[in-house]
């Protein structure tokens, strides 16, 4: 719906498209169930970083410290976007698994929960 | 006075004489300017009104009156305020982290205040019919007075406590107060009558309640006369502010049924609007609180689900529903402050406040007050952080979270069927993603996305290198964005926030009343003195 406003078509310029971010986009990462981190976290991240980068790098340093990490195994991590799930290609780039500025990654570990129910 | 004394004085009007001669007698038409020229901004909102004198205030209050009732208030009110003061009241709370919550409410709520004061000085001006023209005005000098006599208290305050000297400043910059912040800018740059409804009656009427009872009795146990007494001050005007509320809406609903679904989609969206706001004292009751009047859940089954039912049942007549989603809001009182104080603690050292996890006793509490969900899940977490805290490695979030585009939340919301689920919405708009913590939110994005895509999230902002302070080089080898975007905000980083036993407010709380920090933990330094030795006969 149009906004109703005191002038006609009433605009606002979008502040956080890509190119303000400085050759980089934003991710958000979610592992789901792991409530106690609180949210989804919100990084940016060059485009052409391979889909390992995450793995090996980003996730340890976000989620490291929790005593569900270190007992995952990556080969049955249940991976998705908004769209859906898909498997991802550790060799691949984000732009080519699709994952543009601003998705969200989520990924689901069954079996591991959370920390004796408290996420 | 006639020189020759045999004239009478002019006979004084009765006050109900006076008021219609404020609200009706003293307004014209206008020949020489067109009404529409006059007042812009009444018609693009599709609001229908067809005869403004229909408009009855209740309290039809007229300005003699209202100048001589504010002057009592004022006089009584600083007459307090100058003997707490004076008897150093601020050493007669509970405890230091007491002054954490009061923290929270003085450096959100003040700008609140004066935003409000703004937006009914516009509706002032704006709204054709002098008697609601009146009421706004009045009730814009009464937020200005609440806006001045809580910068009486921090001015108090501040003489003794940390975080509380850079209020205007941090209002605009702190990644947390951009959330009460977006909240009355949203309202305040909307028409007239989404202003109204969205402040008088959904957040006044609706909501405010919950502010007014549980928090302020809430400083009346803990000791601080100070905010008592403004709360009895502020509370006379806030009747009156209620009253217009449903005035307001009882009048648009009555002058055209076309401005029902209007007045609907309004309720719907400030009432979520007001409820996420409100999540903020949900924690400050439950967790900050050192004597506890009431549990969040039991104010909010008190507060809205009964006065509020009550309300929404008599607006039935007009064809109004219960906002919308209001059944999320009565499956989420058993979570939002767990799941609140739970990102406070984790960012503790991104917060103008100190941090404790709670002791045993206050689990004890939770367990009692929310027997659904705080041991399934929140004491294990806690006990794994105090575990945590113990070894010397507490528990710290390493990255700044998804934000939400309408409400400005951190994403930290579950599912309200599903407790171990984190809430997934987006919207797409011209091709770019937006995220939401609620279907609230993503429902009034996507009633009016043009509105919302230019949101300064602080977040993004920090990102996109938008956060530092002048003379900053992000480029220098040991910058550090995080600590840059911190000084930006006007949080001093191992002063204002992180662990409340290491803040400064507790060490010094407890030299200078030789009385615990923290009343649920004991001492935290060697200044307090054993509450077992009897006092010395004189």
């Amino acid at each position: 719906m149009p906004t109703k406003a005191i002038t006609p078509d009433y605009h606002g310029d979008f502040q956080d498209t890509v190119d303000k971010y400085h050759g980089q986009q934003l991710i958000s990462v979610c592992w789901e169930k792991h409530t106690s981190f609180g949210w989804p976290m919100c990084l940016p991240v060059p485009p052409d970083m391979p889909f390992g980068g995450i793995i090996q790098n980003i996730l340890p340093m976000i989620y490291s410290d929790h005593p569900d990490f270190a007992k995952i195994e990556w080969d049955k991590v249940q991976w998705s976007t908004s769209k859906g799930p898909f498997t991802p290609d550790p060799a691949k780039s984000l732009a080519d698994h699709g994952i543009k500025h601003k998705h969200q990654i989520r990924f689901r570990t069954p079996g591991l929960d959370g920390h004796n129910g408290g996420g | 006075m006639a020189a020759d004394g045999n004239t009478k004085p002019p006979k004084k009007l009765s006050l109900k004489e006076n008021y219609a001669m404020l609200t009706r007698g003293l307004d014209w038409e206008p020949t020489y300017q067109k009404k529409e020229d006059i007042f812009r901004t009444i018609d693009f909102e599709g609001i229908k009104i067809h005869d403004w004198d229909k408009w009855e205030d209740p309290f039809r209050l007229t300005m003699d009156a209202y100048w001589k009732y504010q002057g009592e208030k004022e006089r009584k009110l600083y007459a307090i305020i100058d003997a707490f003061q004076q008897g150093n009241g601020q050493f007669n709370v509970t405890d230091a982290r007491y002054v954490q919550a009061l923290k929270i409410f003085l450096n959100g709520i003040v700008e609140l205040e004066y935003a409000s004061h703004r937006g009914f000085c516009m509706l002032g001006r704006e709204f054709p019919g002098a008697g609601p023209r009146i009421a706004a005005q009045m009730q814009s000098i009464d937020e200005l007075r609440h806006a001045t006599t809580q910068i009486h208290a921090i001015s108090h305050y501040n003489k003794y406590f940390e975080g509380m000297e850079n209020f205007p400043y941090q209002f605009d910059r702190v990644w947390y107060l951009s959330i009460p912040k977006s909240f009355f800018e949203d309202a305040c740059t909307s028409g007239p009558f989404e202003f109204i409804v969205a402040i008088s009656f959904a957040f006044e009427y609706v909501l405010t309640n919950l502010a007014f009872m549980p928090w302020m009795s809430g400083a009346a146990f803990n000791g601080d006369m100070s905010t008592v007494s403004f709360g009895f001050s502020a509370q006379s005007d806030e009747a009156r502010h209620m009253t217009l509320g449903i005035e307001c809406i009882k009048f648009l609903l009555e002058q055209d049924p076309a401005n029902v679904p209007l007045v609907q989609k309004w309720i719907d969206k400030w009432f979520w609007r007001g409820y996420r706001l409100l999540a903020l004292l949900a924690t400050m009751m439950d967790y900050i609180l050192p004597k506890r009047v009431m549990s969040w859940s039991e104010a909010w089954t008190i507060y809205y689900e009964e006065n509020g039912g009550a309300l929404f049942a008599d607006l039935a007549r007009y064809g109004i529903k219960p906002p919308k989603y209001a059944d999320v809001t009565i499956k989420e009182k058993g979570r939002v402050s767990h799941e609140m104080w739970s990102v406070f603690y984790a960012n503790r050292n991104a917060l103008g406040f100190g941090i404790w996890l709670p002791s045993e006793e206050e689990m004890d509490w939770f367990s009692e007050k929310y027997p659904d969900t705080f041991d399934k899940y929140y004491r294990p977490r806690y006990e794994h952080w105090r575990e945590l805290e113990k070894a010397g490695t507490p528990f710290t979030c390493k990255v700044l979270p998804q934000l939400c585009q309408t409400c400005q939340w951190p994403c930290l919301y579950t599912e309200a069927d599903d407790a171990t689920e984190f809430v997934h919405r987006e919207s797409e708009y011209k091709g770019e993603t937006f995220h939401f913590c609620s279907d609230g939110c993503k429902d009034i994005f996507d009633d009016e996305p043009e509105k919302f895509v230019h949101a300064w999230m602080p977040v993004n902002q920090i990102y996109q290198g938008n956060c530092f302070l002048p003379g900053v080089d992000p480029t220098a080898p040991d910058f550090n964005p995080m600590a840059e975007a911190l000084k930006y905000m006007g949080l001093k980083p191992g002063i204002d926030g992180g662990l409340f036993k290491d803040h400064l407010d507790a060490k010094r709380w407890e030299q200078w009343t030789s009385r615990p920090a923290n009343i649920h933990e004991g001492a935290y330094t060697d200044a307090v003195r054993s509450t077992n030795t009897p006092a010395p006969k004189a």
